[in-house]
């Protein structure tokens, strides 16, 4: 029983993610962290969790099936919620459970 | 026992959509011939969901090392804005810190990214909490999907959408308490422009590049807005 493609296989995932994570720490790691990484590090967080939403819903089609309706309202319905309530925990339930009603409702509807 | 109770409570949104995504995964992945030990060497080395997910069609249909290599890196590029982010909040973590950054997830991030730590803990203590906790249901998540996946009844379906509403929570968290609004805006249409021109499966390398790009051209204003 040889494994040991499937093996490397897994390694060079784990190695590569771990170098991707890792490679920004050990290009700082002795010198003293440039102005323009610092403000980069600063001002990514606001970009990259915006980038992080688009990267999730981007599988929704939008001329066809349920038109991301289903997606479309959930997310407007967390974002209301949360500028309401700003209690992470109520809107990610609400949003979700939102999200697995207009799936089953929509979706048998859908073109 | 406080402590814990905080991070349980924080990390709760991560808890739903990984034990979901986890168990899919470790399911998946005992359909295609890799059973328990296979998925538990992944979701403890490899953590990344999106990654893991297709490295299940990887190994099952035996493609090449070159072409693994290239497809981690292609799907995880992304991970270069998170350490980018995180230098400064891990700074001095010693020995936690290989671990912090191998637990990096967009997940993770999203709890951490602010920098910001509840009362009573140390400022490594808490995001190690996080880390650990949130791998724990990965983990939790993948054993269960390989031994008894099968076996569970019901339908799940979009339950992993609470990822999605937990990145909107930050989005729209980072909204509130932020004056600087061009970085998220940046962000968003950046992303969009890319999604569009091209495609679900190869905008995000584009998509850095271009935020970064953004962000570099504007940095004077941002800076001034960030301090006003």
């Amino acid at each position: 029983m040889s494994n040991i493609h499937e093996i490397a296989a897994v390694a060079i995932m784990a190695l590569v993610t771990f170098f991707l994570r890792g490679v920004p720490f050990v290009a700082f790691r002795k010198k003293k962290v440039p102005k323009y990484i610092e403000y980069l590090g600063n001002a990514l967080p606001f970009a990259a969790m915006a980038m992080l939403v688009v990267y999730c819903l981007k599988g929704v089609k939008i001329m066809t099936g349920n038109h991301g309706i289903p997606e479309l309202v959930s997310v407007i319905i967390v974002v209301l919620l949360h500028i309401w309530k700003k209690n992470t925990v109520l809107s990610v339930v609400v949003g979700t459970a939102c999200y697995m009603i207009l799936i089953r409702i929509i979706g048998p509807f859908a073109v | 026992m406080r402590k814990i109770n905080v991070v349980i409570k924080d990390t709760l949104p991560v808890m739903a959509g990984y034990i979901v995504l986890g168990t899919g995964f470790g399911l998946l992945l005992n359909e295609n011939g890799f059973g328990l030990w296979w998925s538990l060497a992944m979701s403890v080395f490899v953590y990344a969901g999106s990654l893991q997910y297709v490295g299940i069609s990887l190994l099952s249909s035996g493609a090449s090392l070159v072409t693994v290599a290239i497809t981690s890196l292609v799907i995880n590029a992304r991970h270069l804005f998170y350490g980018i982010t995180m230098i400064g909040h891990y700074k001095g973590a010693g020995a936690k810190k290989p671990y912090l950054i191998h637990a990096l997830t967009d997940e993770t991030y999203s709890l951490v990214c602010t920098g910001e730590v509840p009362e009573g803990f140390g400022k490594h203590e808490y995001f190690f909490l996080v880390s650990l906790f949130d791998q724990i249901y990965w983990v939790t998540g993948s054993i269960v999907g390989s031994l008894i996946g099968a076996l569970i009844p019901g339908n799940l379906e979009g339950l992993d959408f609470s990822m999605t509403a937990l990145f909107v929570t930050v989005v729209v968290g980072q909204w509130i308490k932020e004056k600087e609004h061009r970085p998220a805006i940046f962000g968003m249409i950046s992303s969009i422009i890319c999604l569009l021109v091209f495609g679900p499966d190869n905008f995000i390398i584009p998509d850095m590049i271009l935020i970064i790009i953004l962000l570099s051209i504007f940095r004077k204003p941002i800076e001034e807005g960030r301090k006003a």
